[in-house]
């Protein structure tokens, strides 16, 4: 039946896309290597600036900011963008604190003079 | 506005800037850069999605920024650093809490975050995405503010059981992933809004019943937890750069996790069955709860010792903090250095409260940060060491770790203190470590206690050694 040469391209584009993964499989391929370079990385930290770390990772998820702002995006208020100004803000003590509050712990940490 | 392209090659950009912010750590000296490099990347994060043109009520996000900035930057400046842990944990709860309201937001409101297919339904692998983020951020959220509560002391850090503990907990469990598959089949409210409510309970229960004594375990525990609620996010908004962050901080928290569990030989799976520094001290080799014969001494006679000494290792622990004697110490340090006498501090991984924290408390009183030993660099170097001076600290210097098979304690790292030729304990009483062990180190020949405050003995120190 499918003789026509349209026809043909059709079948190829179909099998094209049954070969194109799911885009929860690129995120999943990202997630997997993240954490492997965040095993090496973290591995590296001296322990002496283990609670360092752990502030500025505080500071570093709170990247979920990105989404509470594109939450509270559109111009009319109702729940959905009430709730993202709401952890905007609650991103925002975080990103300030957790990275200030890293700085001067790290500003702490002097060689002997 | 820039394209779909630019802004996927933005958040690379902060993706990376984040990874050197972690990378910089591995030493002081490169750390302010790479914390830096951390800023950076989120304010590229935050611009780029400002510029969206879906994100059109800049007013409203201006103020939250501007709010939380504030109360962020007065809190970064007034904490003091022996309330960093409960800090950090309070932290992580806001992590957490902002998942939950990204997720119910995102719920709310599909269509804005573009996890729709044509019929203006949600797709089945946003559901699943937004139920994994939703449930982790709520128990993120209140298994921290329990453990800000426990660590700040406005709960008792004893651990709360009772019978049944773990059936209930699975029976939550169980419930909560059952309203989550219901979430994800019909798409409605009310399963949802079960889910995170489990979920907040379940954050509590799993929490109450873990012992102070664990709560470095915990806290970086829940940094974990926090790294993946941003991961759950992340997968939601089909966003790489969330994916990135959280999966780093993740796997960072993870790391420190097990760093504390082995620095204290246990168990992850021990640590949050929970129950641990509750029970009453037990005797070791029949010994323990015997009267045993121990040296004492004044602080003129450990002046005496650190004195003639040509090397002094300084064992600090919580107990220091607590009594607030870090400066005071300095000052003793700072005499015997004029002097000449070689010291070096020797950290134990469990000294505070979380991970690296006695490094920050001694780096605030100025003690530079190349004096200040790990317990694996330290180790080898007691044999050769004339005084060691333990403050504060206790477990973590029990010979009985390594000596005595029948010991709760035994295979824990400890700092082979008892190797050197002396050692002064300052401690208030002999009174029990959490462990609730008596410490074979305080009646050696070797070992002279001078029963005191921790800073009402440095600072007597610091009159003799004038």
């Amino acid at each position: 039946m499918c003789a026509s040469v349209p026809c043909d391209m059709a079948g190829q584009a179909a099998a094209h896309v049954s070969q194109t993964p799911d885009p929860f499989m690129m995120s999943f391929s990202v997630f997997i290597l993240a954490i492997f370079v965040g095993y090496h990385v973290v591995w590296n930290v001296t322990p002496a600036l283990h609670t360092p770390l752990m502030s500025v990772t505080n500071a570093i998820s709170s990247i979920v900011i990105v989404g509470a702002i594109i939450a509270s995006g559109p111009i009319e208020m109702n729940l959905a963008s009430v709730l993202g100004l709401i952890a905007v803000g609650l991103a925002s003590v975080n990103i300030f604190g957790g990275f200030m509050v890293t700085q001067r712990m790290l500003a702490m940490f002097k060689k002997r003079s | 506005m820039l394209s779909a392209n630019m802004v996927a090659l933005a958040y690379l950009v902060a993706s990376v800037l984040i990874i050197l912010a972690l990378k910089g750590l591995s030493s002081p000296e490169s750390s302010r850069r790479g914390n830096t490099f951390g800023m950076v990347g989120l304010v590229i994060a935050v611009l780029v999605t400002l510029q969206l043109s879906s994100v059109q009520n800049y007013t409203w996000i201006f103020i939250a920024i501007a709010v939380g900035a504030l109360i962020g930057g007065l809190a970064a400046r007034k904490i003091p650093m022996t309330h960093m842990p409960q800090t950090v944990a309070f932290m992580h709860s806001l992590v957490g809490l902002a998942a939950v309201l990204i997720a119910v937001s995102a719920f709310a409101n599909p269509v804005g975050y573009g996890i729709t297919d044509v019929f203006g339904q949600m797709h089945v692998s946003s559901r699943i995405e937004l139920f994994l983020g939703a449930f982790i951020g709520a128990i993120t959220f209140t298994a921290s503010l329990v453990a800000f509560g426990k660590l700040h002391g406005f709960l008792s850090g004893r651990p709360v059981t009772f019978s049944g503990q773990h059936i209930v907990n699975l029976i939550l469990g169980t419930l909560m992933i059952a309203a989550g598959v219901m979430f994800c089949i019909d798409l409605t409210w009310t399963p949802f809004l079960v889910m995170l409510f489990i979920a907040m309970l379940l954050g509590i229960l799993l929490i109450i019943p873990i012992g102070g004594a664990d709560m470095p375990v915990i806290v970086s525990m829940l940094n974990s937890y926090s790294g993946w609620a941003a991961a759950g996010i992340g997968f939601t908004l089909g966003n790489n750069m969330l994916i990135v962050a959280g999966a780093l901080v993740g796997s960072s928290g993870a790391i420190l996790s097990y760093i504390m569990c082995k620095a204290m030989n246990r168990s992850l799976f021990h640590v949050l069955l929970g129950g641990f520094g509750n029970h009453a001290p037990v005797a070791t080799g029949g010994a323990a709860l015997e009267a045993r014969p121990f040296k004492s001494g004044s602080a003129e006679d450990a002046a005496f010792l650190l004195k003639n000494a040509r090397s002094v290792v300084i064992v600090p622990g919580y107990g220091l903090a607590v009594a607030r004697a870090q400066h005071a110490l300095k000052e003793v340090v700072d005499k015997l250095l004029e002097q000449d006498i070689q010291v070096k501090f020797a950290i134990h991984p469990v000294a505070g409260r979380m991970p690296g924290h006695m490094n920050v408390l001694l780096a605030e009183a100025d003690v530079p940060y190349d004096i200040v030993y790990e317990m694996d660099e330290i180790n080898p170097e007691f044999a050769d060491t004339d005084v060691v001076l333990v403050i504060g600290a206790n477990d973590v210097t029990n010979p009985a770790a390594k000596t005595d098979p029948t010991s709760p304690i035994y295979g824990m790292p400890v700092l082979d203190v008892s190797k050197a030729a002396h050692v002064l304990v300052i401690k208030r009483s002999l009174s029990v470590g959490y462990a609730g062990l008596d410490n074979d180190l305080f009646y050696m020949d070797k070992t002279m206690m001078i029963f005191d405050d921790a800073k009402k003995a440095c600072e007597s120190l610091i009159h003799v050694l004038d």
